[in-house]
């Protein structure tokens, strides 16, 4: 592998795992703070592609779908954990498998109703559809890196959010125990809503960035929700650093993973895991 | 346990299924024949979610491994022996149910739930991406198994009315093996530790070994119904590994009540019937099955199995908590 291809690959794994960051950063959150398995986590990825396909489609611009999306996502979220999420708090984790199981049935048929079983393609905005020419022969689409960027941004917001504000002093005290948070007179089931939109407006919007580059398809969801769940269990619940970490290393396993050893790249993140959990079970970074 | 009050509706069932041939429709025959293949397969999920605590998301893994060790241990032209390539892909799902279980049982909880999900995904890659089981598309079976022993051939499965009632007989030796296991001091065990790990523990059981051995055995389970799954349709596909066919049986079992055997073979023969009522209804009885899942969870906590004892205590009068 000479220096330019391994430089592609390296920005392609950076932003492949901080996308995944996005995904497994409410998914952790969720895990974490509500002590909720959400199995329909990975329909908001494919709600946000969809998403970004039909605003798309409307406005003739992602800029201005994702500027749309993000606050029916919000929205969307903040429904989801009124009507159904904050029934489950106190049931075991069986029954919230079943419940996510059954909506991941009902979004998947809905999208099959409302937009179809076809593969759509989203066009990148024209001010980032460019490449960067690294040599002759290889060059770099502008677009992937502004996903990097954008990502990076979020998750120095995220941090911010969770470290410095108040907002987040009391997501991290809920993290630790619920009990305490309630005596202390602060509202716990406004902050869980919270949380969740959150969780499932990062999801969605990782679906609508990743949706110029792997287009649209049915059950899209599926394959992310899986390797989030590996990001959790790396990172350790309830951890967004760890989240952090884990989808950078499942980012670069599976981008070289595929290059190198191609046949075997469906299984390359999971020997990952297994070695981490051999090595922690709790995951790389525990909770808090 | 009032085993012996409860036997004769059992009985009852027992003879209504053996009936299904004698209606000579080979539709019927092959359909009932399925649903009992995943009756086996609910009931050794059963054994991890119902009586141990394990909440197993792979279980569909043993499924798919033992259904492809059938279809690339028989040769291209000729049967192979039953009873060579029962017990080798039996034994190739347990190993691979002991192997996965040396590592998922070290977690709790949650992590279980994601862990056994994501190992049974390394095994869905693993067919779908390599040219071991024929990639993507799968592969044949072309076939099935003789019973021939030293040239005398009790039984014959490509008969289809044979190889329901060997269907059927194994679905009997599986309850019935399964409800003596349960009766042992190793399912006692198993029992104790669903209702308090840790105070087992401090009774002196090391927990981990038995929770191994029960991971094993319904690894071995779940793979005899993947074995037969495979010999009755003829075709395997990556898709038998995939995480909805894990949660399709965990819905069987559920839909039967957890922690009882003869629950998980009704929980089975509820959700084919579920989704050949809903399929007639319309092509998009997905849509339907989640509303009825999302509702039994909403207002329905204790599953299907749940609903006489609500009855009863609507009738009381009482208190319905």
């Amino acid at each position: 592998m000479d220096f330019a291809s391994f430089l592609i690959q390296t920005l392609n794994s950076l932003q492949y795992g901080l996308l995944l960051f996005l995904v497994a950063s409410g998914l952790t959150l969720v895990f974490g703070i509500m002590g909720i398995i959400n199995l329909a986590h990975g329909s908001f990825y494919m709600i946000g592609a969809y998403l970004a396909f039909v605003l798309t489609s409307a406005t003739g611009s992602l800029v201005l779908a994702v500027v749309l999306g993000i606050p029916l996502a919000l929205a969307f979220g903040a429904f989801l954990e009124w009507a159904l999420f904050s029934h489950l708090y106190k049931r075991d984790h069986l029954e919230q498998v079943l419940l996510t199981y059954g909506l991941i049935l009902i979004f998947e048929q809905l999208r099959s109703l409302l937009v179809g079983d076809d593969v759509h393609g989203v066009a990148i905005p024209a001010f980032l559809d460019a490449s960067i020419q690294l040599t002759e022969v290889m060059s770099y689409p502008v677009y992937r890196l502004a996903i990097s960027a954008i990502c990076i941004v979020l998750a120095v917001a995220l941090y911010y959010l969770i470290q410095r504000t108040r907002l987040g002093m009391m997501i991290r005290a809920g993290n630790d125990d619920r009990g305490m948070v309630e005596a202390l007179g602060i509202n716990i089931n406004m902050i869980y809503r919270v949380v969740f939109a959150l969780g499932v407006a990062l999801a969605a919007l990782a679906g609508m960035l990743a949706a110029p580059i792997s287009s649209v398809f049915p059950n899209m969801g599926s394959h992310v929700l899986i390797i989030s769940f590996v990001i959790v269990v790396i990172g350790g619940i309830g951890s967004v650093w760890g989240a952090l970490v884990a989808a950078l290393i499942v980012g670069f396993a599976d981008t070289f993973g595929k290059v190198l050893v191609p046949e075997l790249s469906g299984i390359v993140v999971y020997v990952v895991m297994a070695v981490v959990l051999l090595w922690r079970p709790e995951g790389i970074l525990k909770k808090g | 346990m009032n085993a012996n009050a409860s036997l004769i509706p059992k009985l009852v069932a027992l003879a209504i299924v053996a009936c299904v041939p004698l209606s000579g429709e080979s539709f019927y025959i092959e359909m009932v024949g399925k649903v009992l293949v995943m009756a086996i397969f609910a009931m050794s999920l059963d054994l991890l979610v119902g009586f141990t605590g394990l909440v197993s998301f792979g279980h569909a893994a043993y499924f798919g491994i033992a259904a492809y060790a059938v279809a690339i241990l028989s040769p291209e032209y000729e049967a192979a022996s039953l009873w060579y390539v029962l017990p080798a892909s039996v034994g190739l799902s347990a190993l691979a149910a002991f192997v996965i279980g040396l590592f998922v049982l070290r977690t709790k909880g949650i992590y279980f739930i994601m862990v056994t999900l994501a190992f049974a995904q390394m095994a869905y890659f693993i067919f779908h991406d390599t040219p071991l089981g024929g990639g993507s598309d799968g592969k044949y079976l072309n076939n099935k198994p003789s019973a021939s022993i030293f040239g005398w051939e009790p039984f014959d499965l490509t008969n289809e009315v044979h190889m329901f009632y060997f269907v059927l007989a194994v679905l009997v030796l599986v309850y019935l093996f399964l409800a003596r296991v349960l009766q042992s001091p190793f399912g006692r065990v198993l029992v104790g530790i669903k209702s308090n790990e840790h105070r087992m523990q401090s009774l002196g059981y090391y927990t981990f070994r038995y929770k191994l051995g029960a991971f094993t055995l319904a690894g071995a389970l779940g793979g005899l119904a993947g074995f037969l799954y495979a010999v009755l349709s003829g075709f395997v596909t990556p898709e038998l590994l995939s995480w909805h066919e894990s949660g399709n049986v965990l819905l069987m079992v559920i839909l039967g009540g957890m922690g009882n055997l003869a629950g998980a073979i009704a929980g089975a023969f509820a959700f084919e019937a579920m989704r050949e009522i809903f399929a007639d209804i319309t092509k998009y009885w997905q849509l339907l099955m989640g509303g009825v899942i999302v509702a039994v969870v909403l207002f329905l906590p204790g599953g299907l199995a749940g609903v006489p004892g609500r009855i009863k205590r609507a009738l009381q009068g009482g208190d319905a908590k």
